[in-house]
């Protein structure tokens, strides 16, 4: 016997033009098997997942998914990638947990020591940032001049101490200083303006910056009262220390002519600010939580 | 004038029924199924001693690890570019293997080709030798049929069992794994992966045989492109074969050489032998076809035939198409002097020893840094500029590690890495250490670049300088 294929080629029937007439070459049955495969996978899938719309609705599938949701309950839901996100999500937190865990019950100096630990607070911290943090501090921590404090510095408002960051981001903050423009003339928060310039180092009108200087420390601007006669701030208010080179609220870096670096400070005394507002996290972040991020906080630039 | 009656869609498959042959080819074969299943089956099961914490086991895809132990090498994800390079001389040397000696790669290593071998075996040893076979296939079913068929599947199924639990046993310690298994207590994905590799060597290489190779495999499609009037391939000599007046049965009086060439007739007494022992069911004296798969059992039956009439051998043969059409034949033999075979041998070469030196010049330590570039830089409150960077460090070794971090271009005391100049980094594990440098701004403008050293303690040899840069201003 022959195992060729004996059968003439065959067309299809169609004749074109005369002559033109398309060849028929069958599929091999296997082919046809792999289609009816597939017909019998879309309908084991159809059942299984959701699949077709029904007027307003779908049908859903027989398959569930049971997650656990934020508050705490247990839920059952045909399948979809959202249950499943949130499924694996749990499944995510319970393996995170021996590490917050760890994190919880350690010192922060020892928490600093160990490397692994180290490694995990930096990366676990870094996404709570960003889900907290970063929408103000931005997602490095470089915050923004004259609206949100830089925390990659070593400047810190409040004490950049372990317990510090984490009182600040537990009960949040709040900045807050006078407006002297009621209280004071043109000229006078000029000559103000121009002493807290010439603390830092920059440009300063000399004479001007003199006259600054007394009124800094008397009792008509009373300056000093917040700032400290050394001007150097006082951590337990929040006051700034103005003889560093970093800048908050005025944005001294920013401006390119001595003239408008001292015109920023001038804005600032005269307008005063009411903004230095951080929300409390604790009502929001779990004290774990709080823990980790400080510590992560603290790694960006802390320890002042 | 071609037909025009209606015809069926789907063709279904003529069942091929081969002839058992003996000779050198079939020999090779049979010696290459050995070795691969020997290989492929004991593998997993060979331990190798690696140190106190690691896996004792040859061969072991730890894909939860990330890590692919082979024998003493570990393959990291990091090296992902040897497997390139690997992918590059595996096609490389398909290329020039099917310049030089054509499809050989179908014939005697394809996976296919061994399965379809043993499938075959296994249906000869229950069914017997091709006429018992075709009488089984055209039979009604009864005891007999149902009791052969049942256990030639049986057996097949049983052996595509052990194929695809087999694979699954690379994954994971396979004494572990096997106890597991049958316990049912393995992962689900080693149950769905042994029973879908299970079926598909079922079908694949009971069902399906040469029609992997004639419909769905790729390399037919593209080998035949490799093929040059030069490459050696599987053919019949026809102008011996045919003579002037075609082949003849050997009746009386075309029976000798003598008196076939007295009467114009080829050597080819027409016994369909070699057409009968071909796995993908061809008849080779049509000429090279895409179907030949170049296993050669053609060949192999051809001689044994020619041998009993005292016929001379090589009627058919590994030749090229240009020396079967010289004037003169000579000795079948390779052609390798061509630009294309030297090319594509050269290649070959040169990347098997970029492959050789770079696993042979491996080093148990990799290290990498990243500038951190929010901030790009930050100025503290003394004036100073401060950059940070993440260092990852991973440890390849089998031993635990230390690994001493120092700047070289910067001032040591400008390097802060809070309380990590020296790291301990467990065998096979990464770590990443943030590290800050800060400068006066004057001599932030001079040093731009510089370097951060990682120098593991046992081996201060195989320190790695990593080279990275000092920003103190946004680029305009």
């Amino acid at each position: 016997m022959s195992q060729q294929k004996t059968q003439s080629v065959q067309t299809t029937g169609h004749v074109w033009d005369d002559d033109l007439q398309e060849y028929s070459n069958p599929l091999p049955s296997w082919w046809l098997m792999g289609f009816y495969a597939s017909v019998i996978m879309a309908l084991i899938y159809w059942m299984i997942y959701p699949a077709w719309p029904v007027g307003k609705h779908f049908t859903t599938g027989f398959n569930t998914v049971t997650y656990v949701n934020d508050k705490g309950q247990e839920k059952s839901w045909h399948w979809n990638t959202r249950a499943q996100l949130m499924k694996d999500m749990n499944e995510a937190q319970k393996m995170q947990k021996p590490y917050f865990d760890k994190v919880a019950a350690m010192p922060f100096d020892d928490i600093a020591k160990d490397p692994e630990l180290t490694n995990f607070v930096n990366s676990a911290g870094k996404a709570i940032f960003a889900d907290n943090c970063a929408a103000c501090h931005q997602s490095g921590g470089q915050g923004k001049p004259g609206y949100f404090p830089n925390l990659t510095d070593d400047d810190w408002l409040y004490g950049g101490s372990y317990a510090k960051i984490q009182e600040t981001i537990t009960n949040g903050r709040h900045g807050y200083m006078p407006a002297f423009k009621e209280v004071l003339n043109d000229a006078q928060l000029d000559n103000l303006a121009n002493y807290v310039a010439s603390l830092s180092g920059e440009k300063a009108d000399a004479a001007k910056a003199k006259a600054g200087d007394a009124l800094f420390h008397s009792e008509t601007a009373a300056c000093y009262y917040c700032h400290g006669t050394d001007a150097k701030g006082r951590q337990q208010i929040g006051s700034a220390n103005l003889t560093d080179k970093i800048w908050l609220w005025a944005d001294v870096p920013g401006q390119t002519s001595p003239e408008k670096k001292v015109e920023a400070i001038h804005t600032v005394i005269a307008n005063g600010l009411n903004r230095g507002v951080m929300p409390a996290w604790q009502d929001r972040l779990k004290p774990e939580q709080i823990k980790l991020l400080t510590a992560y906080v603290h790694g960006l630039g802390g320890g002042k | 004038m071609p037909t025009t009656e209606a015809s069926s869609l789907y063709q279904k498959r003529i069942p091929i029924f081969t002839r058992s042959v003996k000779g050198k080819f079939r020999s090779f074969k049979t010696a290459m199924l050995t070795l691969a299943y020997a290989v492929y089956f004991g593998l997993p099961w060979l331990p190798w001693h690696r140190g106190h914490e690691a896996v004792s086991q040859a061969v072991l895809f730890d894909l939860p690890g990330r890590k692919f132990y082979l024998f003493d090498l570990v393959v990291y994800p990091q090296d992902i570019f040897w497997l390139s390079l690997l992918l590059f001389i595996a096609g490389a040397l398909l290329f020039f293997a099917t310049g030089l000696v054509g499809r050989a790669f179908c014939g005697y290593f394809c996976f296919q080709t061994l399965w379809t071998d043993a499938f075959i075996f296994i249906e000869r040893t229950v069914q017997g030798e091709r006429p018992a076979r075709q009488r089984l296939y055209k039979q009604a079913w009864n005891a007999e049929k149902l009791g052969k068929l049942g256990l030639t599947h049986l057996l097949w199924l049983a052996w595509a069992f052990w194929t695809a639990f087999t694979f699954v046993l690379y994954y994971g310690h396979a004494p572990e794994l096997t106890v597991q298994f049958f316990s049912g207590k393995a992962p689900n994905v080693a149950y769905f992966t042994t029973l879908v590799l299970t079926l598909t060597t079922y079908v694949a290489a009971g069902w399906a045989r040469e029609q992997v190779c004639l419909y769905m495999c790729p390399y037919a499609r593209f080998q035949g492109v490799m093929y040059d009037p030069e490459t050696m391939a599987v053919a019949y000599d026809s102008r011996r074969g045919e003579g002037a007046a075609g082949r003849a049965l050997p009746r009386a009086g075309v029976r000798t050489l003598e008196e076939r060439k007295a009467k114009g007739h080829g050597d080819c007494i027409d016994c369909k032998l070699c057409v009968q022992v071909c796995p993908t069911g061809i008849d080779i004296r049509n000429g090279l076809q895409y179907q030949c798969i170049a296993c050669g059992l053609c060949v192999d039956a051809c001689n044994s035939v020619m041998d009993s009439i005292g016929f001379p051998q090589g009627l058919i043969r590994y030749d090229s198409e240009a020396n079967l059409s010289a004037k003169v034949p000579s000795k079948p033999r390779l052609h390798w002097k061509r630009l294309k075979i030297i090319g594509w041998g050269v290649a070959l070469a040169i990347m098997s020893g970029a492959l050789i030196s770079s696993v042979g010049h491996r080093t148990s330590l990799d290290a990498a840094v990243q500038q951190m570039r929010q901030p790009l830089f930050v100025m503290l409150s003394d004036g100073r500029i401060r950059n940070r960077y993440q260092i990852r460090i991973t440890n390849k070794g089998v031993e635990d590690e230390i690994y001493d971090i120092s700047t070289k271009g910067v001032p040591d005391t400008a390097l802060d890495m809070g309380n990590f100049r020296e790291v301990k980094v467990r065998a096979g594990k990464s770590l990443i250490v943030q590290a800050s440098v800060s400068l006066p701004q004057e001599m932030a403008e001079h040093d731009n670049s510089f370097e951060f050293m990682v120098t593991p303690r046992s081996q201060p040899a195989h320190a790695v300088a990593l080279a990275t840069r000092f920003d103190y201003k946004h680029d305009e």
